[in-house]
């Protein structure tokens, strides 16, 4: 059995509580120790880099710290929360100044960050640690007919990805060791417009729109993403795209380890599917 | 007389940028418009990221620190990744964004500055981020009607059990105030 430290993320346990939830059971079948970091703050998100860089390091650093006295890498679910931390930590080496500044400030709570942490997206460990040929050897309900496509999205892949930033594969090939059909679109790693459907509604319900015709006119019967911010701008705001642009899009958005969950066997309510805003269970039937 | 203020003000400008983690590389920009072509979200920046890229080196300070146009990045780093000259246009628009606040210039024409203070308040207040809170907040402050609008999207949220009522609060939210007001006292990343 491998050991992580475990970074959820402030969103996997509210408005992305399905994924938060179907992490758990994965990992279990697939012998992973996923340990949650003793009172981890919140990674800062981009938001907080954008209205001081001070403060973003520190809230980080925090969490940096922490998971150093681990002695773990530090897995996260979360796209963003990966970009911030890995970030983080690439600009406390890079910056001499700023590392100086960060260090004094976790003084203050006797804490100190020495560089040691390996922050990794669970994605990443799902295809690299565990890797799909192992998944493969586990899977009880082959998800065979089922046409899957993956999404991406940006932060996974951009800046630093363990995959290739344009055209990735990983998470096809995860979903290929699940027996389900791999959807071929173009769209797979372009932006949703992540938290501007927020204060920029039309401009991401515009992205959203796109990235959903792109999949369903290559035949997609649903959606998979890692990225709590997809999920949500997919699956939540579906039916404000719908209303916006007269479409009738009844894609499911699954996160990647709900869909994991099924092909393992993995009982419905421990992967929280009542909990997508656009009903997984139909296409799901034939293999719950 | 004239030559050396437009001078000042160049210097000034594009060493603000540059002093701020991530914006140094600015100065080797070739302006290809690769940055413009990956954007998703271009068209709709008052002044699209080469164009901004280039009125920093112009010292057009407050011109382009009160527009909407940095506001519009959605964090996707297509730009960073496709940049010739490895200048990370990403991370230069969080510096723009930083700047823009701390100088009281943020845009009123873009809601995403009261969205990402929102945030912050969240983020210090609890050591997690609230987001039903955000929105609300972000509501209240800027179109309350909007809510409105959004009702049915909180609602299925709600009932699917994605809206918690009441925010989470890490144990050692003191801890971490006494680190952010240290930050604060050293006044700001250098």
């Amino acid at each position: 059995m491998k050991s992580y430290s475990y970074f959820p993320g402030c969103e996997s346990e509210a408005t992305a509580s399905p994924l938060g939830l179907s992490v758990l059971p994965v990992a279990k079948e697939l012998d992973m120790d996923l340990i949650e970091l003793e009172d981890w703050n919140c990674c800062g998100s981009s938001p907080y880099g954008s209205v001081d860089k001070l403060e973003a390091a520190c809230l980080a650093a925090r969490n940096l710290a922490l998971a150093e006295k681990t002695g773990l890498d530090l897995v996260t679910p979360c796209s963003n929360c990966y970009v911030v931390l890995h970030g983080a930590d690439a600009n406390l080496k890079e910056y001499p100044a700023l590392r100086g500044q960060v260090s004094e400030a976790l003084a203050v709570a006797n804490l100190d960050y020495k560089g040691g942490v390996r922050v990794r997206h669970l994605a990443e460990v799902l295809y690299t640690d565990i890797t799909p040929e192992v998944i493969g050897a586990k899977v009880t309900k082959p998800l065979k007919g089922l046409k899957v496509a993956s999404y991406y999205g940006c932060q996974l892949v951009r800046p630093d990805g363990f995959d290739d930033p344009e055209s990735p594969h990983s998470l096809d090939e995860l979903v290929a060791s699940l027996g389900a059909d791999v959807v071929s679109w173009e769209l797979k790693a372009h932006c949703c417009g992540s938290s501007l459907v927020m204060s920029e509604p039309e401009v991401a319900l515009g992205l959203i729109n796109k990235l959903l015709r792109n999949a369903q006119e290559n035949g997609a019967q649903c959606l998979i993403t890692p990225c709590p911010l997809c999920q949500i701008n997919l699956d939540v705001y579906q039916s404000q795209v719908n209303s916006q642009f007269k479409t009738k899009y009844k894609l499911p958005v699954l996160f990647v380890t709900q869909l994991i969950g099924v092909a393992l066997g993995v009982k419905p309510g421990a992967l929280a599917l009542s909990r997508n805003i656009v009903s997984p269970m139909r296409v799901l039937a034939p293999y719950l | 007389m004239a030559e050396t203020m437009v001078k000042a003000a160049e210097v000034g400008f594009i060493d603000e940028v540059c002093s701020i983690p991530g914006g140094e590389a600015i100065r080797s920009c070739i302006q290809c418009g690769m940055c413009t072509g990956s954007c998703p979200t271009a068209s709709r920046w008052e002044y699209p990221p080469r164009q901004a890229i280039a009125m920093v080196r112009a010292g057009l300070r407050d011109e382009l620190l009160s527009s909407n146009s940095m506001w519009f990045c959605a964090s996707c780093y297509a730009c960073t990744v496709r940049c010739p000259r490895d200048i990370k246009p990403t991370d230069i628009m969080h510096a723009l964004e930083v700047l823009a606040i701390k100088n009281g210039l943020s845009t009123k024409r873009s809601r995403t500055p009261v969205m990402y203070k929102c945030f912050v308040d969240s983020a210090k207040g609890n050591g997690r981020v609230y987001a039903f809170g955000v929105m609300l907040k972000l509501f209240l402050r800027t179109n309350p009607f909007a809510a409105l609008k959004l009702a049915p999207v909180g609602l299925g949220m709600f009932l699917h059990k994605r809206l918690p009522l009441k925010p989470s609060r890490i144990k050692g939210i003191g801890e971490l105030k006494a680190i952010l007001d240290k930050a604060k006292a050293l006044g700001g990343a250098k």
